[in-house]
């Protein structure tokens, strides 16, 4: 990031107590917001509250959110990633050409995620071993990587997945429990551990927090930002494979917009954007989130446009009144 | 002289006229004088569009949220002009430049003041600008048989041969040239993109300064959300979306540095017509137009690549971070 909106780090003299730390903590207070929310909507529509809308409710978040798992390490870490949607529409329309040459199931899914590896690759490619700003990498990759589709396919869409293929963005694991959300949990108990109980995820924050000082310490900064590119890509691919799945077609406009809703989900999550700091508890949460305000509006017959001011403000105000309470907490105990 | 020929202005000049000129062998004609003027008519909003985020981006911030800025400010104009047809175009002209300016001293508050990161601030009132236009438009379309023909002819009434729009391109670059070079401000946001540090020391208000910097890009957003709605007749939702990344392209491509401090005018006008020639000349040389994206994806990264080269010094500098803190 190349913004300089650092504040001055204090160092307090005695820590808070650990429960404390707990109740007042970003997720506990986002998680307030979500059963808000959750009881607002079951009084405000009738359907809300059935097994079968909520599980419709994850199916409009959850390739986002498993997206969103990845970019919060690479946030984290201090570099960005904005060209996700447009690995989405690359790894899709890959599948698509190899649909035409008759590929089956397996060969899809593979190619689809091996497309996005390969984009987080690239990306990976020019920010670390070219050293270059990840922000304007990224936003290049974005129209490179989404060109390439609207070369390949113009104005015409891949149609006609196979039988099999379907299962994936549609099927059901068990009753209510979609293979999506299954997926994305499986995804965000797996990210837990990596961020919060591995050596490479203590890494990755020490890289965001201080760069120079990971790198006086031996963490080998570039290898691991490296890694973060490839598995974002990597989700990015999963993704993809998910969401052709769900659609059964593939146009060059899919997902359009999708990396700013991922990183809206990301910030919302309490990862703070200038890197170091964040949960993934809290990303999946505001993910939730996300979800349900989506929903539930839906629900309420507000246009999606609407729903997208809701969104923004969202991510302004998370982020504004934090600072704004810590200033007047400030200015009190003076 | 060997200074003109190693700066970046003068290689991009030269790759423009190359494009121009080669462009010319395949579809004779593209280079008549009427037709160039035609493509630096087309670029003329993308011109200035690309000098407003110029000036924020000089200053290590950026603004995500011009184009969504640009088509509410147009909207506005143009249910005025539908509703009140009467109002003399200058006068909603000033409307549309403050109007616009209101937009950008909304993010520039909360950049200043709250010291939240301008790309955060910035993607949050993207989305919120332009679902407001949804709002009071009530999803509606404004069509061409609603705007006054005064409205539509302020872009396109000939001065000395050439249409309006490009007049305002010229005028705002060269007030800006006078702007960046000739006045205290244009000295504060370079310092401020420099070296942030220093620049508090030497008595510039580095908050202040990013502050005006969003106000810049606010105006000249809401100047060209009339000159877009009066060019293409349309106000609608779908004005100029995703226009955001274009206008940062043209920035890129034009040398000027993400992490601030680098840039010039002449490489922001430049870096809008590389963009504005790779439009006109596809179809000319029957290139379909779904090349036109990744093109200018590759763009950016070829140009990203050439700028970390030049910008590149023996070593790596790895106290960047720790530089900006304090």
């Amino acid at each position: 990031m190349t913004d300089t909106a650092h504040e001055a780090r204090h160092i307090p003299d005695r820590l808070d107590s650990p429960l404390r730390g707990a109740v007042f903590s970003w997720p506990t207070l986002l998680l307030i917001v979500g059963v808000v929310l959750f009881i607002v909507n079951s009084l405000a529509s009738p359907y809300f509250l059935s097994p079968w809308s909520l599980s419709d409710a994850t199916f409009n978040f959850t390739e986002k959110a498993i997206i969103a798992l990845a970019m919060a390490l690479l946030i984290i870490s201090g570099e960005i990633d904005l060209s996700v949607a447009s690995i989405i529409a690359l790894a899709s329309t890959a599948m698509g050409v190899a649909l035409q040459f008759g590929v089956g199931v397996p060969g899809l899914v593979t190619i689809g995620i091996l497309t996005g590896l390969l984009c987080g690759f690239f990306n990976g490619f020019l920010v670390t071993g070219l050293g270059l700003p990840s922000i304007v990498v990224t936003i290049g990759t974005m129209s490179f990587f989404r060109g390439i589709s609207y070369i390949v396919l113009g104005d015409q869409a891949f149609k006609g997945y196979p039988a099999g293929f379907d299962y994936f963005g549609q099927g059901y694991v068990w009753w209510v429990v979609s293979f999506e959300f299954a997926l994305f949990l499986i995804f965000a108990l797996l990210y837990y551990v990596l961020l919060h109980h591995t050596n490479f995820g203590r890494q990755v924050f020490t890289i965001g927090n201080n760069p120079v000082a990971a790198r006086f310490s031996g963490v080998r900064v570039e290898r691991v930002k490296f890694i973060l590119f490839c598995l974002t890509g990597l989700m990015s691919g999963i993704a993809a494979v998910l969401l052709t799945s769900r659609l059964a077609s593939t146009r060059p406009s899919i997902a359009v917009g999708w990396e700013l809703e991922v990183v809206t989900m990301v910030v919302l999550g309490g990862v703070s954007i200038l890197g170091g700091s964040g949960t993934i508890q809290g990303v999946v949460i505001a993910a939730f989130i996300m979800g349900l305000v989506t929903f539930g509006l839906g629900l309420l017959n507000v246009p999606g446009i609407v729903m997208s001011i809701f969104i923004g403000a969202l991510l302004i105000c998370v982020i504004a009144l934090p600072i704004i309470w810590s200033r007047t907490r400030r200015r009190a105990a003076r | 002289m060997k200074t003109v020929i190693r700066s970046r202005e003068f290689w991009l000049a030269v790759i423009v006229t190359v494009m121009v000129v080669a462009t010319n062998l395949r579809a004779p004609g593209f280079a008549a004088p009427g037709k160039l003027a035609g493509i630096f008519n087309d670029t003329a909003m993308l011109m200035i569009l690309a000098l407003g985020q110029m000036s924020v981006i000089l200053t290590r911030s950026i603004d995500l949220s011009m184009a969504s800025n640009l088509a509410l400010t147009g909207m506005i104009v143009a249910l005025i002009n539908a509703a009140f047809p009467g109002i003399p175009i200058p006068a909603l002209m000033l409307f549309a430049c403050l109007c616009g300016l209101a937009l950008g001293a909304f993010n520039g508050i909360l950049i200043w003041l709250l010291n939240i990161p301008a790309i955060v601030v910035t993607l949050g009132t993207l989305t919120i600008y332009r679902g407001i236009i949804f709002l009071i438009a009530g999803g509606q379309w404004v069509n061409a048989d609603k705007l006054s023909p005064a409205f539509v002819q302020y872009t396109r009434i000939e001065f000395l041969g050439l249409p309006a729009l490009s007049w305002y391109a010229i005028v705002v670059a060269v007030a800006f040239f006078i702007l960046m070079t000739r006045t205290s401000l244009g000295r504060a946001i370079y310092a401020v993109g420099v070296n942030p540090t220093a620049s508090v020391y030497a008595g510039i208000d580095v908050g202040r300064t990013k502050f005006a910097t969003f106000l810049i890009s606010g105006l000249l957003s809401g100047f060209c959300g009339y000159l877009w709605v009066s060019r293409y007749v349309i106000g609608s939702v779908e004005v100029a979306k995703g226009y955001e990344l274009t206008i940062i392209a043209a920035c890129v491509i034009g040398g000027i540095s993400i992490s601030g401090g680098v840039g010039t005018v002449a490489g922001a006008l430049l870096g809008a017509l590389f963009l504005g020639v790779i439009n006109s000349a596809l179809p000319v040389i029957n290139v379909s137009p779904f090349w036109q994206m990744a093109i200018s994806g590759a763009a950016i990264i070829l140009a990203v690549v050439l700028n970390a080269r030049g910008e590149k010094r023996g070593s790596r500098l790895i106290l960047r971070e720790a530089e900006a803190t304090s």
